[in-house]
């Protein structure tokens, strides 16, 4: 506000030469009333209007961000209650893409898992594993031993220490077989399924699609969720945005009344409140971004060592830069539509006495 | 430049206010109008500022019938007229020169063109060089003078005073009404509600006066 009335201030001292210089013809002319803005938009000199309009849409700019700087209190709360709402969002959203990216990885093994009865010997159960690579449905066969799959566990669970109190090593032999491409379609797997689970060795047999698919459902039901959620917390961004928008605008009445009364426009006295409503939008996005990267960065150190544990090379997924300016885009986008409601309607109501 | 043709307004809660009123302003007149507390005068400004708008009859605003313009026209209608009131309506926080220069800002005036003309409607009213005082610095003449600017930078065809010395003492009214005459002198078509009837019969002008809602005289 200061920095435009000293503009006006200093436009005002070197005005003597300068509107002469500008509009010679109008001087000359149209000595009285003539040279009003309407004359010259007739002369087709739309050049002083189109500065005036650019003029106050960059006041309406820096005067709307000066009045929130003026009341910071009310302004550090919208936002802070704006922000949260559209971190929580973008957490979900990032949450489903990284979950998305893990299924994503999981999706081309169908693999299956054999655990096999405990009292079938190591020999036995690599003759059993012979027997399944002869199977022209296999591609691969992988024998984890009780001792290798102890040492895995050590290594990983973090149980280690627990597991040498056991005087017996608990874990059984696993095959891991994975069939071959071509056995796309489930029922075939199903079959090979079936086989291996009337093997006698075989205690247990697990298809690894099968919660594949689950962790799928699961999924779709999380995507599913974090939309209808951020949907929900969209709508409370426009009504926080909304209400603080009517709050300014009943703060200002007096001054609003006074424009129409002078003849301005809906749009001319919307103008400030729109950019007010845009600044709102655009801090809280930013505010959202960096609780959402202090977020991430809390529970990326565990989520790796999980990542570890399941010998995945998971690299968690954050904000790209397209989705950072979609971030702020939505989030000034929604203040400024509200702003827009709100004032569309409170204009209407409004008379000037 | 002002016609009435039978106009009245009907509020529900309170009935007619103004009854058949008719009068034609001519180009560059002035008239007062007046008539006790109540009998219609700020309505009937009011209803040429198209702050409210008449049950029956038609008003005619520099050839615009008022009564049918949309709402989308109203802002440009009320630009051909300078409003002035009884509490100056002045925005505290800002500056006599931003207080001025609102109605050339609003009507889209160049930054080249603002402070020309709010010097020129400052120098007008004897206020140059208080530009950058705030309304509340000023005296309660000075502050209407602030408004009568503010009403005239935009050079409208027509000012419309709503007891515009009601707030000052005879000597500064005087000195008000003597504003208005020089603008009439210019061509400016001048309607003053007031009811000072003292001050108004010092100065021989045309004399609306409502009674009760209706025109008796004028």
């Amino acid at each position: 506000m200061k920095i435009f009335r000293s503009l006006y201030d200093a436009r005002d001292r070197k005005t003597p030469a300068r509107p002469q210089r500008h509009h010679p013809k109008s001087k000359t002319a149209t000595p009285a009333r003539a040279d009003g803005p309407k004359t010259r938009v007739l002369r087709g000199d739309f050049r002083d209007k189109l500065h005036a309009h650019l003029d106050l849409h960059a006041h309406a700019f820096f005067s709307s961000l000066g009045r929130l700087v003026d009341s910071p209190y009310t302004t550090i709360m919208t936002i802070t209650v704006l922000a949260i709402a559209i971190s929580l969002a973008s957490v979900f959203y990032i949450a489903v893409a990284n979950l998305q990216q893990l299924a994503g990885n999981l999706e081309a093994s169908n693999q299956i898992s054999l655990f096999l009865r405990d009292d079938i010997s190591e020999a036995s159960a690599r003759k059993f594993a012979e027997n399944i690579r002869g199977n022209p449905a296999v591609q691969e066969v992988k024998l984890i031993t009780k001792n290798q799959a102890l040492e895995e566990f050590q290594t990983f669970s973090g149980f280690g220490e627990a597991i040498k109190a056991l005087e017996k090593n608990p874990l059984p032999i696993v095959i891991q077989v994975l069939p071959k491409n071509t056995l796309e379609d489930g029922l075939e797997l199903e079959k090979l399924l079936n086989t291996f689970k009337q093997a006698v060795e075989v205690d247990f047999a697990q298809m690894d699609m099968q919660w594949i698919k689950r962790l799928q459902s699961i999924m779709e039901l999380a995507r599913r969720g974090s939309t209808v959620l951020s949907l929900l917390l969209g709508v409370a961004v426009l009504f926080v945005t909304g209400n603080t928008i009517r709050l300014e605008l009943h703060k200002r009445r007096e001054e609003v009344v006074i424009a129409k009364l002078v003849g301005a426009t809906n749009s001319f006295i919307q103008r400030p409140f729109l950019y007010s409503g845009f600044w709102i939008g655009f801090f809280a996005g930013v505010a959202a971004w960096f609780i959402v990267a202090v977020m991430m960065l809390i529970v990326k150190q565990p989520i790796e060592e999980l990542s570890g544990l399941y010998e995945g090379d998971f690299h968690m997924l954050f904000l790209s830069y397209s989705e950072t300016a979609a971030l702020l885009f939505i989030s000034s986008l929604l203040s400024v539509l509200s702003a827009w409601a709100v004032l569309n309607y409170q204009l209407h109501k409004l008379k000037p006495e | 430049m002002l016609k009435f043709d039978k106009v009245s307004k009907r509020y529900p809660e309170t009935g007619d206010v103004l009854r058949n009123v008719s009068f034609h302003l001519q180009h560059g007149e002035m008239a007062f109008l007046t008539g006790h507390s109540g009998a219609g005068k700020s309505t009937l400004l009011k209803l040429i500022a198209v702050i409210e708008r008449c049950s029956r009859g038609q008003i005619l605003l520099d050839g615009h019938n008022v009564n049918q313009a949309k709402e989308s026209q109203i802002p440009y209608l009320r630009r051909k007229i300078g409003l002035i009131f009884q509490d100056y309506k002045l925005l505290q926080d800002r500056t006599v020169f931003d207080n001025v220069a609102l109605p050339l800002l609003i009507a889209g005036y160049g930054h080249h063109e603002v402070p020309r003309r709010v010097r020129a409607a400052l120098d007008k009213v004897g206020l140059l060089g208080k530009e950058r005082k705030y309304p509340l610095a000023l005296s309660g003449g000075e502050q209407q003078r602030v408004g009568i600017a503010r009403a005239v930078v935009n050079k409208p065809p027509m000012i419309l005073a709503d007891e515009p010395t009601g707030n000052l003492d005879p000597e500064l009214s005087a000195e008000i009404m003597h504003l208005f005459e020089q603008f009439q002198q210019v061509g400016v078509t001048v309607l003053i509600a007031s009811h000072d009837i003292s001050l108004i019969n010092q100065m021989n002008y045309r004399v609306l006066k409502l009674d009760h809602g209706q025109l008796v005289a004028g």
